[in-house]
This record gives structure tokens, sequence and C-alpha cells, in this order.
């Protein structure tokens, strides 16, 4: 427990910092200026997106070979987070986009790939609702979540073959790119710090579809248990 | 028994199953139709325009009439319990599975090959030039949307509002299939039709993943 609150205080303190850093320690834009201050939170939540989806691949296929319920727990919670992470991305590339291209919305690859993206882990979390079986909904759900991880690179690729619009990476395009260095260190600490985020939230949702686990089998355990009078008194009298 | 005899007898027995009645074949079909003259009306088209928009729609109608039509699949095995018993039987679970996805291509083929002359016809498309590299691009596509279908099929079967959940899980990830087909087709439409290999290896490439990945994770499918 004292760990938790531990990191915790850590991980907000670095996400206060990233946030000052980003509005006031970063270098201004030559041509956008303020807008693109937007960017160290709009990549970081990308990125922290991509580390949940490929957790909820990992978990799925692990709980398939092992079936041990943490896998579930661990495969639901990470979708859950990923989801929260998409949508904070398709929130903020709009506000960026809107002053920057004159447009709120473009069919580019990236962009169509995140959408269907965020439809796909909408869909599993959806699918798992309307699931009853607990054993079924684990092992269903992990089929759909591996057929939708597989899909990501084919609709990254049928898009990009459509058509195009989003601005290069810039990050790791050598010195040629035009990112200022302070630039780069804002951006690595917004990075780190959300990713500190979304790590502690994901352990904490984990722990919450624990016990939620936990409660489901206990429940099912007393439903099961003969509880008339005549039996509990016929235990005693043992 | 191995599996491809497994397969057949099974595949003989969804064919026989369907063409009693006929009943799932001729509600596709006639859905098919109606998102086709429903097009017409919502976008009054030209003769260009219908060139034009012609493959999104044909394919538009096909996924639509496919993730209707895949639904009673697994479904109609539950009311009597009959997915227990092909269970119990000593096949490999590939068998039941390839055996549904075989029959789902086989109506669905039946479907477009009513739709795709009908299409032709009402929005002043030719179509004869290019028939042969056409029923490629509507083979492979048709792999693509029965493969998935069939597997979502069968994972829908088991949740509540399963009609309305397997278009839900089924149209977002056959996003690429769905480009892929469309610009294939549409690159057979116009004057001088020459097929586009890229969205055709695309689509091939669709067909072997998901084809793959249900024969690795059919046995998860099927059990119990």
């Amino acid at each position: 427990m004292k760990g938790r609150i531990a990191t915790t205080i850590v991980v907000g303190a670095l996400i206060f910092f990233a946030g000052y850093a980003a509005l006031f320690l970063a270098p201004d834009e030559k041509t956008m200026h303020v807008i693109q201050r937007i960017f160290y939170f709009h990549v970081p939540s990308w990125i922290a997106m991509f580390i949940a989806f490929s957790i909820v691949f990992i978990a799925n296929i692990a709980y398939l070979a092992t079936r041990k319920s943490n896998w579930d727990c661990l495969g639901v919670s990470a979708a859950e987070v990923g989801v929260v992470c998409c949508t904070i991305g398709l929130a903020t590339g709009p506000l960026w986009a809107r002053p920057v291209w004159g447009i709120w919305w473009t069919w580019d690859a990236r962009l169509t790939t995140t959408f269907i993206l965020w439809l796909l882990y909408i869909s599993y979390l959806l699918l798992r609702g309307l699931l009853d079986d607990p054993e079924k909904k684990a092992t269903l759900s992990a089929v759909f979540g591996i057929f939708a991880f597989l899909d990501v690179p084919l609709v990254y690729v049928s898009n990009r073959l459509w058509r195009t619009q989003h601005p290069q990476p810039v990050i790791l395009g050598g010195n040629g790119s035009g990112l200022d260095p302070t630039m780069g260190k804002v951006l690595l600490l917004c990075v780190i710090a959300v990713i500190g985020v979304m790590i502690i939230v994901l352990f904490d949702r984990y722990r919450l579809e624990r016990l939620r686990h936990e409660f489901e089998e206990l429940r099912l355990e007393v439903e099961t248990r003969d509880l008339t009078p005549a039996s509990i008194l016929g235990k005693e009298s043992t | 028994m191995t599996t491809t005899r497994a397969a057949a007898i099974l595949l003989a027995k969804e064919l026989r199953l369907e063409f009693r009645t006929r009943e799932l074949l001729s509600a596709t079909i006639v859905f098919s139709l109606v998102i086709v003259v429903l097009f017409s009306f919502a976008f009054d088209p030209t003769a260009a325009e219908s060139r034009r928009y012609g493959p999104g729609l044909l394919w538009i109608a096909f996924l639509f009439a496919g993730s209707l039509m895949l639904n009673p699949s697994f479904a109609r095995e539950q009311s009597n319990d009959t997915l227990d018993a092909l269970r119990m039987a000593p096949i490999s679970p590939f068998a039941i599975l390839s055996a549904k996805m075989l029959a789902n291509f086989i109506f669905m083929s039946l479907v477009e090959l009513v739709l795709v002359p009908v299409f032709g016809v009402l929005y002043n498309v030719s179509l004869s030039g290019v028939a042969g590299r056409l029923i490629l691009v509507l083979v492979l596509g048709t792999i693509g949307l029965t493969v998935t279908g069939t597997v979502f099929s069968a994972i829908s079967s088991h949740a509540r509002m399963r009609e309305l959940l397997l278009p839900l899980l089924l149209l977002p990830i056959l996003t690429p299939l769905l480009i892929a087909a469309v610009e294939a087709t549409a690159s057979l439409l116009v004057d001088q039709p020459e097929l586009d290999r890229t969205w055709v290896a695309l689509l091939a490439g669709f067909d072997i993943v998901f084809l793959t990945a249900s024969w690795l994770l059919c046995d998860y499918l099927i059990e119990e």
C-alpha cells in the first residue's frame, strides 16, 4: 500500500512537471506557435495506447495458453485503459488539426487506423458485456482480441496505400528533421509521465478486476451451497 | 475419419439443410437487392457517378448482407444443442468450422451471382469484358468475408443481442477488405480496365492471415 502511494505521488509530480514543461519550457514552434504544444500530450497518449493494446494481445494469447483468469483480468483492464488513451489521442488530434490543417478530420492512414482501432476495442469491451458465462467470456473475447490485433497492420497498410496526409514523424528523423533539442527532451518527459499514469491506472483497474472475479467466485460458491436450516444444524451435531 | 472427409460430410449437411427451405438465401438476396435499389433513390447517380460509386455500393451491399446472413450459421445449431453432438464426434474442430466456412462461401457466392448482373443492368455498367478478373476479386473478397464472419458467428452465438453484435464485431475488422475489394473492383470498371495487383495482393493477404488465425484458434471456438 505504501509503495502504491509513493509511486502515485512520484507519477503525479512527473505529470504535473511534464504539463509545466510542455506549456512553458519547450520553445515556441516557428509556424504553429502555441497550438503545437498539444503535441506533447498527443504523441505520448498514442504511445501509451500502443503499449496498452499490445498488453491486451499478449494477455489474450497467454489466457488461451494457460487458462488462468489473471490474464483475462489483465486483458480487459488494458483494453479499457487503451481505449481511454485512444480517446485522448482522437480528441487532441482534431483540436490541433482545425487551426493547422483547416479541417477537424481527414480520412488519412493514421487517423483512420486509430479510429478503426478505437471501434475494434470498444467492440471487444461490448462483446465482454454481452457474454454471460465467465469462462466463455474470457475465451471468446480472447479470440476476438487476437483477431482485432492481427487486423491492425492490415488496416494501416490498406489506408496507407489509399491516402495519407498526416505529418511524417520528425522525432527520430535524424539531424535534419528540424526538431529543437529542448522539444525532444520535453517530449521524452511527457512520454514517460503519460506512460507512468497509464501503468498506475492499469494496475488499479487490474486489482479491481481481480476483486470482482474473486467476488463472483465466492458468490457462485455460496449459491451452490445447501443453506437450509436442517443441513446447517445437521452439520453442527456431527 | 480424416478432417477433409469429415468436413465434406458436414458441408453436405449444411447445404442440404439450406436447400430444403432456401429461406436464408432468398432473404439475403432480397435484402442485398433492397440496398442496391435504395442507393439509387438516396443518391440518384448519373452514368458516370454510378461507375464511380458502383464498386463501393456493391461491396457495402455484400458486407451488410453477409453480416446478416452469417448469423444463423452457429445460432441455428443452438435450438437443439446440435453443436454439442458435433463436438462429441471424433473429428477435429477445424472440420466443423471449415465446413461452415465453405457452406457460407457457397451461399455468399450465390448471392453475388444474382446481385452482380442485376447491378450491371440497373446502373449501366458493362461487366462482360472483365468477368474473369472480376470473379477473382469477388472470390478473394468473399473468402475473407466468410472466414472472419463464420468465426465471429461462433463467438456471437453465445452472446445476448447476437443479431446486433455480429455486424458490430465484423464490419470494423473488414475495413481493409472493403478498401482493397472496392479499389480492385474500381480498377476494372474504368475505360481501360486493368486489374490493380496491389489490392489483389492485399485481399489475398487478408484471407491468408485470418484463415491461419482461425485454423490456430478453432479449438477454443468450438470447445464446450
